[in-house]
């Protein structure tokens, strides 16, 4: 039987008059990486970080591998590893040296050359954190998150602010965290992150759950077609399930009248259009 | 932050000739020292550590683990506090080198006065913490309660001749009774038990700074 590693029922948190998160439901299998994906002040941090124990909740049910998070008690905390969106370990020790102070808090730590092979700072061992970059500065975090060997990795904006190349040796060891059998939640505003790394996303906006599924049935979900083209130097815009109909009438009525379709282009929304007008705001149309 | 203190005694030391309250100066000197010293370190040291730590965004990592939040505190209390004998004891091997201070004679009950005074400090420091918004203004914070203190508190000498006033603050604050309880068994062989009210009015501000701490320590960073 498979249980779920996270449960959540209508989890509602304010800030103030602020209502950061306004009523989300959603549940983690054990095993699975779920994406959260959403832009800037959507609640992605706030949803995480009451799931594991820092923020208390106004409203709903949670239940995160059968513990309820705000008790945070030490049996939870042994099973689980936190990537903050932002902290800043010791500058001054060694790679080995920060990951063998955390291995002392667990009881049952993992291999600490292990977890600094698994994160691929193998090679950076006795380096000092402050002489890592960016990048390895967040795999020392993974690494740390790591040693306590938990069964529920959180991860908050893993990659934000990488370069290129450095998002994709993340990706890497993200990959190789779900063949290990950890259930993973992980936060994103890029979509392709979610998109390459998550067996199911939910789409945030607002504090509200606008769309979850894997990443294919988001985009398959909508049938809609996209056709654009210019008129009298206006950008016109037509969403349409019946593309052949109109696309029939567009062209019929231009060749009628003897002028061109300027610019015209006919498309399938992909994942990006998609996430863009599910948090796009209100006030288009 | 470890040599300071250390630096002071030499420097006092050279310019406090003569004799004080029947013994040597260089004796007063360095139990003005010890007394600065514990407040330099459990207080001002400890509350800068944990600052840094919270606004880093380490504690709240810590808090993540399973580590029970006391254990952990205890264990930075307890670093903070060897650190305070190391410097105690470098003080008086200095003294012993430089000024042929003697060693002290009921090192049991100094023992128990130091302690007692870096205890005390250490709760106050963590208190202090929750007052102290950001780690770049908490050096000066912390410094514009510590260094007058020190002076009001007969830390870097005499305050006989201070002006009243200044003197009357100097009797509520913790640090004149500790100096005074170090005078009292470093200078006049007495115990640490024959000093009740210094003993209870030190302990009391440390009292006093757990009882903030407990109410109002924060792990995670002011901002964010
Ligand atoms: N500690 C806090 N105090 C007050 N408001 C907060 C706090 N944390 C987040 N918020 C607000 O809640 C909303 C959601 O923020 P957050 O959960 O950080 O979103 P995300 O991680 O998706 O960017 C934002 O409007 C943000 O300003
Ligand atoms: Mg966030």
């Amino acid at each position: 039987m498979s249980a779920a590693a996270i449960s959540v029922r209508d989890l509602r948190k304010s800030y103030g008059a602020n209502e950061a998160v306004r009523g989300i439901s959603f549940e983690i299998a054990e095993g699975e990486v779920f994406g959260l994906l959403g832009p800037n002040g959507a609640g992605k941090t706030t949803t995480v970080e009451i799931l594991e124990g820092y923020r208390a909740r106004d409203g709903g049910d949670v239940t995160v591998l059968g513990h309820d998070p705000a008790r945070s008690e030490p049996d939870f905390r042994e099973r689980i590893g936190v990537v903050l969106q932002q902290s800043q370990l010791f500058q001054n020790v060694t790679v080995r040296e920060i990951h063998e102070m955390f291995a002392g808090y667990y009881e049952r730590p993992r291999d600490v050359d292990q977890v600094i092979q698994l994160v691929g700072l193998a090679e950076k061992r006795d380096a000092r954190v402050k002489t890592l970059s960016g990048g390895q500065k967040r795999r020392l975090d993974l690494g740390v998150a790591l040693v306590g060997d938990p069964d529920l990795v959180f991860l908050d904006e893993p990659t934000t602010g990488f370069d290129p190349a450095a998002r994709r040796a993340a990706w890497e060891m993200i990959r190789s965290l779900r063949s290990l059998g950890k259930t993973i939640l992980l936060t994103t505003h890029y979509l392709d992150e979610a998109e390459q790394l998550a067996d199911r996303v939910a789409v945030l906006r607002e504090g509200r759950i606008v769309r979850e599924g894997t990443p294919t049935e988001l985009t398959s979900g909508t049938e809609e077609t996209e056709i654009r083209y210019r008129r009298d130097g206006h950008e016109v815009v037509v969403r349409t399930t019946e593309p052949t109909r109109i696309l029939n009438e567009l062209t019929g009525a231009a060749l009628a009248e003897g002028h061109e379709l300027e610019g015209l282009s006919v498309r399938h929304p992909t994942l990006e259009d998609i996430y863009l007008l599910l948090t796009a705001e209100e006030a288009q149309n | 932050m470890f040599t300071f203190p250390l630096l002071l005694f030499v420097l006092l030391s050279s310019v406090y000739t003569g004799r004080y309250l029947g013994r040597p100066a260089a004796w007063a000197v360095l139990a003005g020292i010890l007394g600065y010293g514990a407040a330099n370190t459990g207080f001002a040291g400890l509350a800068l550590l944990l600052v840094a730590r919270r606004e880093m965004g380490f504690l709240k990592r810590v808090r993540s683990t399973p580590i029970p939040r006391v254990t952990y505190l205890s264990a930075v209390l307890t670093s903070i506090l060897l650190v305070f004998l190391l410097q105690a004891v470098a003080v008086f091997a200095l003294g012993k080198l430089l000024k042929s201070t003697p060693l002290p004679h009921n090192a049991f009950s100094l023992l128990l006065a130091i302690l007692l005074g870096a205890g005390a400090f250490a709760a106050m420091g963590l208190g202090i913490t929750s007052l102290i918004r950001s780690a770049e203004g908490s050096s000066a914070a912390v410094n514009f309660i510590l260094l007058p203190m020190a002076f009001l508190s007969g830390g870097f000498g005499p305050t006989g001749h201070y002006p009243r006033v200044l003197r009357a603050i100097g009797d509520v604050l913790p640090l004149k009774y500790f100096v005074q309880l170090v005078y009292a068994i470093y200078l006049h062989g007495h115990q640490i038990w024959s000093r009740p009210g210094s003993v209870a009015v030190v302990a009391a501000w440390g009292v006093a700074g757990g009882l903030l701490a407990i109410r109002r320590f924060r792990w995670e960073p002011v901002e964010g």
